[in-house]
């Protein structure tokens, strides 16, 4: 079948996609933007999360044809919306991604797409997040290198940049 | 070798000792980092594997017909399609790159397909016809190995397989039936001294199965290339023992296999054995066509290596006053089908099964074996993981019996700079066991529980905000552990890095590039090569070759051991290439010549390729377990606080506290960060993480089912470094990522016990086990 879609503000179209596809899928290997990772493929790792007309999803459980004709915003397509980023975010960074790299938040960085698009999400609806808050927002995304402190110490920091 | 010496240049920024940045950061946070699975080629095709779905058969047939039928299936292999030596392994050739007669483990790879889509290759996986006779799987270690049982199993590897070139145990390993090793160490009379004990405790205890758990799957692309050889792009912990192992496959020459590391999404030992690499190339030779494979989740559980599971008996002695006089050990470990690393991790949870300790008199017994179960091999802390379950529960059961605090006790017998190790060796570096447990001692405690819990946040709870409490028979526990490590490959392992640095100009600029074959799998080797380079050379442009074949090898990315062996190599090479230039230029003053580069180069490079080692060691006695085995030794100590409801046996971590002596922080924020993550997984097996197996088949393959740490299961944690630094290693450093996940999860155990007041003897904790001990 044939699948259309907007992804990252662009139109954009699929062919020869099997029913069975997944969002992920046809995003990897079809779009060609493997940023949203293929940890778990079932829901479970967070590795895979987007934004689907706003929501964040775990594109590994959203069959391609679900996403036809709606929006999708990747994490190759967050540092688009940085708007006027601070001298202390590189060129083509979102404040967020910035504050991953700042922190030593980043090791083998497999969850990393994943935890930007959670953190962005959460910072958009809750501009100052305690730990606590932080702790249940991030709590499907898993990462096997850091043990979360400076997952933490990059969304403290990620949200004074934004505020 | 360069022993100790303060760096000659001046630190800059982003050079030795700085918090230096990633330089695969930025890539990482927008998405653009290739990993294995991210590789992607015109007229790619899809790998598949076909595993048996029993742990012990023969297999009558294979027919493939039916799937070489299905429209866009453009190879099926089978044991036959293996043009080389069908049999591989780290140490022991021994397991079959595609199975033939007969299946050892449930998952055991059976068949290869390549298609189009990789739908339609699963696809026509399951229209392959296997033909099994199915029999009675071995799934204990001891009744494999005869122990404790009246009827023998049967001998699952009757022939001895070969020991291969590159073992860590080449002349240790005599297989015998079932054994893979049986590791002794003899140390002392431990007959006269636990006559003379006052106080003998002994316990037996069992850790669970545990699973690296790396996010990114087991990956790469084999490209077929016109000299008949093949590029093989994949995620891996040690590119040439992969390419010595893929070519005996593939029966070619290591010029026509060539390997390129692909961006490794986690590795923590679970990529030290061969996945997909060896399959990948046959189906690509045999297509003639690139062709990736990725593992799902599910199929990552049987496609690695896990941590072997371990029984645990133990007698230790003390005087009176709290002096330790012997231990007596013997652990059994379950290797499973096929011996991967396991004879090195026996060597391991022996010789360091005491843990950091003086001990006068030590009987060690260590033996791993082969059973119908997964195949275990390495995981960060190699067996020393385990052990440590054991001898820090007996030290808490030995400090109880002698009414003495459980860290005096640790205080009073711990190892020190100058101290033996049951192997004879003398500890010649600093050994800060006490203290590490003193500085964790000062360490101020988290809060206590809120009003009486009442308050309190239900994710602050055992059982979260399933609203199992709100604290009504919720107890709080503290627990206290401290572990050690040895860095770097040991037993008389030729353990050696390369490194090729070249110095030039560009646009201008000096410009260093750093090019060895050693893993970047997450832990930021990539930029401590950077930082030594910059150090050395006062040149601020490092650029980090991909790591490849066309370097000599950089050993394996394990055992803590990259920013030492690796570190050493970068570092001796940019010495040499400053002697080289200082040559060229004839002077003698690098800051002058640093500052002069464009003219003293001009428009040539100056390179220089550097094999390095460390000081050699030995391998131990075959009898005694005597000798000088390691290089090195790295320690850390571990504080936890739980919260248990004790009604559900629920368990909530609440803090952990780690002191670590990492000799010298070359990237202090990296090392902060491999002590959290070590601390987390060391963790995560001591309360959730397990691989559960019954009668040799998995029964909880997926992230659903086997839990790792979430954000909301890892508590807060202070972290205290330490940097005494180690005289024999490059600027002192210590290996870093290992010892935290060896103290921090017999931490935690040790919390549940203080909480509970059951002296709890297994690993992970399940609730039943505190609910009806």
């Amino acid at each position: 079948m044939r699948v259309d879609m907007t992804v990252n503000g662009e139109r954009r179209q699929a062919d020869d996609v099997w029913e069975g596809e997944s969002l992920l899928y046809v995003l990897r290997e079809r779009l060609g933007l493997p940023g949203s990772k293929n940890a778990c493929e079932q829901g479970e790792c967070g590795s895979c999360s987007v934004y689907l007309d706003g929501e964040v999803v775990c594109a590994c459980l959203v069959a391609a044809g679900q996403a036809a004709g709606r929006e999708v915003v990747t994490v190759e397509g967050l540092a688009d919306d940085a708007g006027d980023t601070e001298a202390s975010v590189s060129a083509g960074l979102h404040p967020v991604q910035q504050a991953f790299l700042d922190a030593g938040a980043v090791q083998c960085g497999f969850c990393t797409p994943g935890l930007v698009v959670a953190v962005h999400d959460l910072l958009a609806r809750n501009p100052s997040p305690d730990d606590a808050e932080i702790r249940e927002a991030l709590a499907g995304n898993l990462c096997r290198c850091t043990g979360y402190e400076s997952i933490l110490v990059a969304v403290r920091d990620a949200a004074g940049r934004l505020r | 070798m360069s022993a100790g010496e303060a760096p000659t240049t001046v630190r800059r920024d982003g050079g030795v000792g700085t918090d230096a940045s990633r330089p695969d950061g930025t890539l990482k946070v927008t998405g653009e980092f290739a990993y294995g699975s991210d590789l992607w080629m015109d007229d790619m095709l899809w790998g598949v594997t076909l595993r048996s779905p029993h742990p012990h058969a023969r297999i009558r047939s294979v027919d493939v017909g039916l799937a070489l039928a299905v429209p866009g299936v453009f190879a099926v292999l089978t044991a036959d399609d293996v043009p080389g030596e069908l049999y591989y392994g780290l140490e022991i050739a021994d397991q079959p790159v595609l199975a033939k007669d007969k299946v050892l483990y449930q998952g055991e790879p059976v068949a290869l397909v390549a298609a189009d889509h990789p739908e339609t290759a699963r696809r026509a996986c399951a229209r392959i016809v296997v033909d099994y006779d199915v029999l009675e799987p071995v799934t204990d270690a001891r009744t494999a190995l005869g122990h404790g049982t009246n009827s023998p199993s049967e001998d699952l590897h009757p022939e001895d397989p070969p020991v291969v070139e590159n073992s860590r145990e080449a002349a240790l390993l005599r297989p015998e039936g079932n054994q893979i090793r049986h590791l002794k160490i003899r140390k002392g009379d431990v007959e006269a001294a636990a006559a003379a004990a006052d106080v003998v405790v002994s316990g037996e205890y069992e850790v669970g199965m545990q699973d690296q758990a790396f996010l990114g799957p087991e990956s790469g692309l084999a490209v077929p290339a016109e000299d008949g050889g093949v590029d093989l792009f994949v995620s891996t912990q040690w590119l040439h023992v992969d390419q010595q192992q893929i070519c005996r496959a593939l029966g070619l020459p290591p010029e026509k296999v060539r390997l390129t590391l692909a961006g490794v999404g986690g590795a923590f030992g679970g990529r030290e054995d061969l996945s997909m690499h060896a399959h990948a190339c046959l189906l690509a030779l045999r297509t003639g066509k690139p062709v990736k494979m990725s593992y799902n989740r599910e199929e990552s559980f049987f496609g690695h290596v896990h941590r072997h599971p371990a029984r645990l008996h133990y007698e230790h002695g003390f005087t009176r006053d709290g002096d330790l006089l012997f231990v007596r050990a013997r652990i059994w470990l379950d290797g499973g089908a096929y011996a991967s690393s396991s004879a090195a991790v026996v060597g391991n949870a022996g010789l360091m099964g005491v843990g950091p300790y003086v001990v006068p008199n030590v009987r060690m017994d260590c033996w791993g074996a082969y059973t119908n179960n997964p195949p275990c091999g390495a995981m960060r802390g190699f067996g020393a993981v385990q052990a440590a379950f054991a001898y820090e529960s007996q030290m808490d059961k030995g400090a109880a019996a002698l009414g003495m605090d459980p860290v005096e006790v640790r205080v009073r017998n711990a190892m020190r700079e100058g101290s033996v190790a049951p192997t004879g060796q003398v500890v010649d570096s600093a050994a800060p066991v006490a203290e590490l447990l003193r500085r964790l001692q000062a360490m101020p405690m988290p809060a206590p529980p809120h009003d009486g819990f009442h308050d309190a946040d239900l994710t602050a709870m055992p059982g979260g905000v399933s609203n199992t409490t709100h604290g009504e028979g919720v107890r709080r526990g503290v627990g206290w552990a401290v572990g050690y490590k040895n860095i770097g490959f040991s037993e008389g392992f030729d353990d050696f890095s390369t490194a090729r640095v070249r110095l030039e100009m560009t646009g201008g600029e000096p410009t260093v590039t750093v090019h060895t074959a050693a893993a970047e799998v997450g832990q930021g080797l990539v930029t401590v090569q950077q930082q030594i380079a910059r150090t050395e050379l006062g040149v601020d442009r490092v650029v980090v070759a991909p790591a490849d074949t066309a370097v000599g090898s950089g050993g394996s990315t394990s055992a803590s051991r990259q920013t030492y062996v690796t570190g050493g190599a970068v570092q001796e090479a940019c010495r040499r290439v400053r002697s080289a230039v200082l040559a060229r230029a004839g002077r003698d003053d690098w800051a002058d010549v640093r500052d002069d580069l464009a003219a003293v180069l001009g428009d040539e490079a100056v390179e220089e390729t550097v094999i390095w080692r460390h000081r050699p060691t030995e391998a131990v006695d075959p009898d005694t377990g005597q000798g000088n085995a390691h290089v090195q030794y790295a320690f850390a100590a571990h504080r936890a606080v739980v919260d248990v409801d004790v009604e559900l046996g629920l368990v909530k971590v609440v803090e952990m506290a780690c002191t670590q002596d990492v000799g010298r922080a070359i990237n202090p924020l990296a090392v902060v960060g491999q002590i959290h993550g070590g601390s987390a997984q060391g963790m995560g097996l001591a309360v959730m993480e397990e691989v559960v197996v019954t009668d040799g088949i998995i029964r909880n393959p997926s992230f659903t089912d086997y839990l790792i740490p979430t954000i909301l299961d890892m508590p807060p944690m202070q972290v205290e470094v330490l940097e005494l630094p180690d005289p024999h290693a490059p600027y002192g450093l210590r290996g870093v990522g290992e010892p935290p996940t060896v103290s921090s999860g017999p931490a935690v155990l040790a919390a549940i016990r203080d909480a509970t007041g059951q002296f709890l003897t297994r690993v992970p904790v399940r609730p039943e086990d505190i609910t009806h001990p």
